[in-house]
């Protein structure tokens, strides 16, 4: 085009009289007027472009995160291993999540999950190899789904199920005693958690258990001495750190991008009937089903004080001391693990709990307000736990240090301290901004969900992401089990092993002790004894 | 080739800067999106208030309306931008950049009442820099100035040796 253009230009150089198809100089030159604004344009935004990346890769550098990946999810030790028969004692709303975590699912939640969209998903959850043979519930109608459950032929990761009989056991000593249960998995209301966990590894089954693990110490020394006996494999339902996050987060405390973690600081934030814990009505105000025809009451009740059935104490447990520990049970426990996990804290040194029941005034021991102050001199640090449930602003997660804090939720945020020594350099220079943060990390950006969207695009805009993290549609309870089955089959430790769940059972027992007894409660490391 | 006759040279030269600081403008929006993995439009579209707030809520339960949209936007803001800076297709160019600014103004009018969570960076009462920007689009498609700094001059020119021969 170019050339042709010089061409016509030839002959006014020349001074002849030009033809009419021939342009001016001139007037060519005007035309392509745009070429050297745009030339311009390409400059500036190589720039542009080069500045950010730099900026971008000099922070991470910096940090000595350029190199955080994607931790590998190794395939599932079924392929190869026996079949695992599993037990599942207690089938309420969690064992739902456990069948499902298993690859079972009951034939009315295939619709339910078309619906929302998440069978497509579940169907692709690699099969663990796994047989539910058992089911015990003191509730006729649970152990029905139970049972539906488990000879479902509709199975995740293009499994078969098995040609086993499954088999309604009455009570979890009668399927302990049957030699066809390899494993168990416990998600009863918490009181019988640690009385059951001891049993099943006394008859030398594998314990999968819901949090809480024990409701006072005898029952929790009484269950950490059976596990380490048994020679078992002991998970505590802990599945939070299971998530991709945790995984990133762990790097981070490694690479002391924190500086010196002085305070963590764990919330629960909920404001609703159901958030605390008011559960016996259906949606439509009418009470749940069951009654004392079909729910084995007595069984119910195991070794807790006699009291006369009634759907609010079946369906709304929690709420009462004889069967839970409240909030710390119920919620904390997940909050203390992640940290756990995280920093390795171990038993406090002692423990300051205070709240009381401001909102919710019904018959409930669980006080809906709640502070606990974890101290651990040792390790120069204070964890703390403040819950409402009375308010739903979300206060998150954190763990401050003396150069960054760092939120932890479904997706990290770190946001370096004005004060910060270690970043002085680079706040000064510009390079950290500290209006925002100055890492991020969304497992799931990339993917717009109701979630992300405009807040999760101004963080990414303010501060820096990256993207070397997959989304993984992996459901974090199926992870969790999965850990404890590769377990029992290629030996290992399981993550909330005993030893993480008996460190968890005294923190907690000692911060409910504190609000029951309105005192300072101490650990005793010599004797082993709460104090 | 009329223009030539009726504009001044100062009234040419700052109609033909204009024509350039918008371009620039809108070739940048448009790369910018790019550049940034993962962009969309999702949070301004949740932003939407007004008339347009029924358009927008359907794009967002949509998935592919949003990639689609995402798309034509992009691709548009930087065809727009290439042909006002290179002054080709100029009119269309003004007057597509006219209605897509006016599109984005309609999305987040700054009218009494309509209260958005995403804080703006000046201060406007229904009359705000994209309104402003989306007229001054308006000027140029009336006043246009492709044909004697832009390529348009090269489709003129074309159009008239047609005419030419057809005579």
């Amino acid at each position: 085009m170019a050339q042709d253009k010089e061409k016509e230009i030839k002959p006014e150089e020349k001074n002849e009289p030009a033809p009419k198809t021939a342009i001016k100089r001139r007037t060519l030159i005007k035309a392509l007027a745009g070429i050297p604004v745009l030339g311009l344009f390409t400059y500036e935004l190589a720039a542009k472009k080069g500045y950010d990346l730099e900026k971008k890769n000099r922070v991470l550098k910096d940090l000595g995160l350029q190199n955080i990946e994607a931790p590998v999810i190794l395939p599932s030790s079924g392929a190869k291993g026996n079949l695992l028969r599993i037990g599942l004692i207690g089938f309420g709303a969690r064992a739902v999540v456990h069948a499902n975590g298993l690859g079972y699912i009951h034939p009315n939640d295939v619709e339910k999950r078309k619906k929302s969209g998440t069978l497509e998903d579940w169907l692709a959850q690699e099969d663990l190899n796994v047989a539910i043979t058992g089911i015990c519930d003191v509730f006729d109608l649970h152990a029905e789904n139970g049972l539906a459950t488990a000879r479902n032929p509709v199975r995740a990761g293009g499994a078969k199920t098995p040609d086993i009989p499954v088999k309604r056991y009455r009570t979890y000593q009668e399927m302990l005693d049957d030699k066809n249960i390899d494993a168990v998995m416990i998600a009863t209301p918490d009181h019988h958690h640690a009385p059951i966990s001891a049993a099943a590894s006394r008859a030398g089954k594998h314990v999968y258990c819901e949090k809480s693990i024990a409701l006072n110490e005898e029952e929790l020394n009484d269950a950490y001495v059976a596990v380490k006996n048994s020679g078992i494999v002991f998970q505590l339902g802990h599945q939070i750190p299971q998530s991709v996050i945790f995984k990133q987060t762990k790097d981070i405390i490694k690479k002391d991008i924190l500086g010196k973690i002085t305070l963590v600081e764990t919330t629960t934030n909920r404001n609703s009937a159901d958030g605390a814990w008011i559960r016996h009505l259906d949606a439509n105000g009418n009470p749940k089903p069951g009654d004392e025809k079909s729910i084995d009451w007595p069984q119910w009740l195991g070794s807790t004080p006699v009291v006369p059935f009634s759907t609010n104490r079946y369906y709304n447990w929690q709420k009462f001391f004889a069967y839970e520990t409240g909030l710390i049970g119920q919620l904390f426990t997940h909050e203390f693990d992640a940290v756990n996990q995280l920093l390795r804290i171990g038993i406090p040194k002692a423990v300051v709990s205070s709240g009381g029941i401001y909102y919710w005034k019904d018959d409930r021991d669980m006080p809906d307000t709640l502070h606990c102050v974890f101290e651990y001199p040792d390790r120069d640090m204070t964890l703390l736990y403040s819950a409402t449930l009375a308010n739903s602003r979300s206060r998150g997660r954190v763990f401050m240090g003396r150069d960054a804090s760092m939120e932890l939720g479904s997706f990290i945020s770190i946001t370096a301290d004005a004060e910060s020594i270690k970043y002085k350099k680079q706040i000064e220079a510009g390079l950290i901004d500290l209006s925002g943060p100055m890492v991020s990390f969304n497992p799931t950006s990339g993917k717009i969900d109701a979630v992300s969207s405009a807040t999760e695009k101004y963080y990414a805009e303010r501060g820096l992401t990256t993207t070397t993290i997959n989304g993984s549609e992996l459901d974090v309870t199926y992870l969790h089990i999965k850990e404890w089955i590769d377990c029992i089959r290629n030996g290992g430790t399981p993550s909330a092993n005993m030893e993480r769940a008996f460190e968890e059972g005294i923190a907690c027992l000692m911060a409910h002790r504190s609000y029951l007894e309105h005192r300072r409660i101490e650990w005793d490391p010599v004797n082993k004894k709460i104090v | 080739m009329k223009e030539t006759k009726t504009f001044t040279t100062p009234q040419l030269t700052t109609l033909v800067v204009l024509r350039f600081l918008i371009g620039w403008h809108l070739l940048y929006e448009g790369f910018s999106k790019v550049l940034i993995p993962n962009w969309s439009s999702f949070g301004f579209f949740q932003e939407s208030k007004w008339i347009f707030a029924g358009f927008a809520k359907f794009v967002l339960a949509h998935d592919n309306a949003l990639s689609v949209v995402d798309f034509l936007n992009t691709w548009g803001l930087i065809a727009i931008g290439l042909g006002l800076i290179f002054g080709l297709f100029t009119k269309m160019a003004s007057i597509s950049g006219a209605l897509l600014l006016l599109l984005y103004y309609l999305n987040n009018p700054p009218f009494i009442g309509l209260e958005y969570s995403v804080p703006t960076e000046g201060n406007y009462l229904v009359v705000s820099k994209t309104l402003i920007e989306s007229v001054a689009l308006v000027v140029l498609a009336v006043f246009p100035t492709g044909s004697i700094f832009g390529l348009d001059m090269f489709i003129e020119r074309y159009k008239n040796l047609k005419n030419n021969r057809k005579e």
